[in-house]
């Protein structure tokens, strides 16, 4: 199959952007989209030009590294599915395909589909953690933990931090991503005692970070990979309003 | 090169196995408290390894600086590990306990690992449980909240915990959120999207690093009074590997040129579960967690060059080899067993698929005993997952697998302290060689990752500090001058090439090269063409490799180009290591040592040592760790 790649180049973090064509004939339906841009980069390599800068790295879908929008929609048409593994097969022989980076004020663009997501970094070291030194911890079967809570903690905790979620919002908030780790951690024993002040911080942090608010629109839950639901971001409401409640 | 002696001195501690740990540990020297934060350690990668090891280390007090070349440290390639962690707890009373652990591994390795380390990986194994789930990490949980088990690769006792398909990321970010914590705190500084291109060395110490920004191209020295290695593995010398597409050698190959001695670098292991290839743009391949195999039957067609679809071939005419050749192990068998089996159907021209590389793996009698939802329950993710790359229905087809690179059980020599051969520089997780002999078992590399990195590391880099004492030096010393010369000599040279073909195209050729005669089988014949081929290659690379673009912004090619120089070089002391190793074990297949029913042939009389190389740019220098076994006595492999 024959597809039309507009592409968007930005040499730099300052550098002015343009969207840039490139034609792929020859194309395997079962190639992925990053094999894609592959060949398109060899083709321009052995052209003399600049290769697409795009990040990825573990190719299966769980390292979160790759990401990009394609004809709007974060990591393209195919629902639970990164750009990683969404196969050609999905497109249409001629179909020409708008590639931009994500969008967002605290996500700016290093180079082409490059941008940097050093927030989210922030965002976790602000309080996604139960504060646990190494040592000697309890016997883990001295924490039980109902099955029902363990599989809705790992349902919040499979979050990969790609940041879709911020891409596909119209506010550009990171609400689905902070609710994420908030719930998870919420949701297990050991994330009682951290709970409202955990909630508190992130938010916090989130907010510092230039992030928009979340709106309830809940293109975030659409785009995501891994099927996050919005529930994440009731959970992180309800402990961010009863942590401040708290501290008065 | 140092020009210095080398004694390869384990410094293993005397005394019954079951006490060196605790003894070691007495015996170590504390650094004061009070004076931990006048100490930098330099922790280059941020896996389960270099994560842990970073947190715990800046918990302790000292100054930490972490170096990924991910934009984040969440990102390491651990996070794609699948299926589990194994752990003696005994939850179950199966009959498991540390012993136990203990001589699975060394047997599994094929009796080429050092028992004392491996005796100390399955003590820690309980430790690390009880730390993960104390992070938060949503291990699978019974309904009465207590730690679910599954029984995995082979073993026959239930010692592997999980978090659903994701268990290495669930730990992963269980050990980066530890990191993070730390950063907040302000005792880890994390340089993310840096890479390490060279290691300093100063009066015989490592003292530093040399690090590229890959977004500003700045080359910057760090230095510190240790280094710790927590580079992952090298699988991706084959190119096609399970690896993720930046897992590298760069870091641990640039420090063997510095002096650390490499250990059997031909110790690779490839996983029989994988996708198979679909074509010449294909940039990697997909690792399906070998849990499948607790259900799924293998097999493939009696007659060659059978070109039925798999439901037109009658019961009669399947061959389920694995269930034939090894009736009490059945489908699992250990990884070498299974990969070398499926190769070997496929030569006899029985794979299947479009190119004949490829084997069935069929869940058809599983589905028609538990029923279709018990194997959703299962496998729902690895079905989808696998659905998703091939556009075929694993419920209503068997699929189609077939084995590649997955993990390197070689690597930096360290000692019992974790030390590699200079003294300063420690080594973890993957990038060492010391656990998992010539084969690792199944969840047992996030065992080990988390094992040194929480608990072993933190202790022996405290005594090195605390035995040693450094000369005051900073980053104008000569040898960080030099070794940041040599950094832009190289990149120089690189960018000034452009040649005709890109990294890419040469990486394919290499990764063929050692995939054909040093993968899943290897002859003397064989391993001397590939070094010939691989130096023949090499200097095409160097007159004729196009690396675009600019050393002074981000270049994803001159990454690349400068990571596949070095995977040129360790290609060849791979071939070098296993020509020299004359005999099968573990990963290790060589077809002139085999048994008369075409089992690996191990020969404990010659062979019974570590292959430790030293560097030199024309011929390496093999150096010999003997290995004793005084606990698992060596036996053949039997899994029939």
């Amino acid at each position: 199959m024959r597809l039309i790649l507009q592409v968007w180049r930005q040499k730099g973090a300052k550098a002015p952007g343009k969207m840039t064509r490139y034609e792929a004939a020859d194309v395997n339906p079962d190639m992925s989209m990053l094999e894609l841009l592959d060949v398109v980069n060899e083709g321009l390599i052995l052209k003399g030009e600049e290769p697409i800068a795009f990040e990825h790295d573990c190719r299966e879908g769980i390292c979160g590294s790759c990401g990009f929008m394609i004809n709007g929609v974060a990591h393209g048409p195919l629902p639970a599915t990164t750009v990683c593994q969404l196969s050609m097969r999905h497109f249409k022989d001629g179909q020409e395909l708008y590639i931009e980076p994500w969008r967002a004020r605290a996500f700016p663009v290093i180079k082409d589909l490059v941008v940097d997501r050093g927030a989210f970094d922030r965002i976790i070291a602000a309080g996604g953690y139960v504060s646990v030194p190494t040592g000697s911890p309890p016997d883990g079967n001295t924490i039980l933990v109902p099955k029902e809570n363990a599989d809705r903690a790992m349902d919040a905790a499979a979050c990969i931090g790609c940041g879709a979620c911020v891409a596909a919002c119209p506010n550009a908030s990171a609400a689905l991503f902070t609710g994420a780790k908030i719930a998870h951690l919420g949701l297990l024993p050991q994330g009682q005692p951290e709970r409202n002040q955990r909630a508190l911080k992130m938010v916090r942090q989130f907010n510092a970070e230039g992030f928009g608010s979340c709106s309830n629109i809940g293109e975030c839950e659409a785009a995501c990979p891994k099927e996050i639901s919005l529930e994440v971001i009731a959970r992180m409401n309800r402990d961010f309003i009863g942590a401040s409640f708290e501290k008065r | 090169m140092s020009g210095r002696a080398i004694h390869l001195d384990a410094r293993v501690p005397l005394g019954p196995i079951e006490k060196l740990w605790d003894q070691a540990r007495f015996e170590m020297k504390l650094v004061n408290p009070a004076n931990k934060r006048k100490h930098t350690i330099l922790v280059v990668g941020s896996g389960l390894a270099g994560a842990s090891a970073a947190a715990t280390l800046g918990e302790l007090g000292y100054n930490v600086k972490c170096f990924c070349f991910q934009d984040s440290p969440r990102r390491a390639h651990s996070i794609a590990a699948q299926g589990g962690i194994n752990a003696a707890k005994n939850y179950h009373s199966d009959g498991d306990s540390v012993f136990r652990l203990f001589y699975d591994t060394v047997k599994g390795g094929d009796f080429r690992s050092r028992e004392a380390n491996v005796y100390r990986l399955a003590q820690i194994s309980v430790n690390i449980i009880d730390q993960c789930v104390a992070q938060g990490v949503p291990f699978a949980r019974e309904y009465g909240g207590t730690l679910a088990n599954r029984s995995f690769g082979g073993a026959q006792v239930s010692r592997t915990f999980y978090a659903r398909g994701q268990t290495g990321q669930q730990l992963l970010l269980g050990a980066y959120q530890a990191l993070e914590r730390q950063v907040h705190e302000g005792r880890v500084q994390m340089f993310p999207r840096t890479e390490m291109l060279d290691l300093v060395v100063i009066d015989g110490h490592a003292r530093g690093i040399v690090t590229r920004n890959l977004v500003t191209g700045q080359i910057e020295s760090h230095m510190g009074d240790a280094v710790v290695l927590g580079t992952g593995g090298y699988g991706n010398v084959y190119y096609l590997a399970t690896n993720a597409k930046g897992s590298n050698c760069t870091a641990i190959w640039r420090a063997h040129k510095r002096g650390a001695l490499f250990a059997n670098p031909c110790f690779t292991q490839i996983h029989p579960t994988c996708i198979p290839v679909s074509g010449d743009y294909q940039s990697k391949l997909t690792l399906m967690s070998e849990s499948l195999r607790n259900d799924g039957r293998i097999w493939v067609p009696l007659k060659a060059h059978d070109r039925r679809p798999p439901n037109q071939i009658p019961e009669a005419e399947r061959d389920y080899y694995l269930e034939r050749r090894y009736p009490s192990f059945g489908n699992l068998v250990p990884r070498d067993v299974a990969s070398r089996n499926a190769k070997a159907v496929c030569d006899e021209g029985r794979g299947v698929g479009e190119t004949g590389l490829g084997v069935y793996l069929d869940f058809s009698d599983a589905i028609q005993r538990l029923g279709a939802d018990v194997i959703a329950e299962r496998y729902g993710n690895l079905f989808e997952m696998y659905q998703r790359i091939t556009d075929e229905d694993p419920y209503q087809a068997p699929m189609r697998i077939y084995p590649a690179i997955h993990y390197t059980m070689g690597g930096l020599w360290v000692d019992y302290y974790l030390m590699s051969t200079i003294p300063g520089l420690f080594v973890i997780g993957e990038a060492n060689f010391s656990d998992h002999g010539a084969n690792r078992l199944g969840a047992s590399a996030l065992m080990q990752g988390l094992s040194d990195g929480y608990f072993i590391l933190p202790y022996t880099v405290g005594d090195y500090i605390a035995k040693t004492k450094l000369e005051k030096t900073d980053t104008s010393a000569a040898e960080f001058r030099t070794a940041e010369a040599g950094v832009r000599e190289l990149t120089k040279k690189l960018l000034s090439i452009r040649g005709h073909q890109t990294v890419d195209a040469f990486h394919r050729q290499l990764g063929k090269i050692v995939w054909d005669y040093c993968g899943m089988s290897r002859t003397g014949a064989g391993l001397n063409e590939a070094i010939g081929k691989i130096r023949e290659l090499r200097s095409e690379y160097w007159r004729d490799v196009n690396v675009p673009g600019s050393a002074d912004d981000l270049n994803q090619s001159l990454e690349k180009a400068g990571r596949v120089a070095d995977f040129f070089e360790l290609a060849e002391l791979m071939c070098i290591d296993a020509l020299n190793r004359e005999e099968s074990c573990g990963g290790h297949f060589r077809e002139e040592y085999q048994t008369p029913d075409g089992e690996a042939q191990r020969s404990d009389e010659t062979c019974a040592y570590v292959s430790a190389w030293e560097y030199g740019a024309e011929r390496p220098e093999l150096h010999r760790e003997p290995l004793s076994f005084e606990y698992v006595h060596p036996s053949q492999r039997s899994y029939k």
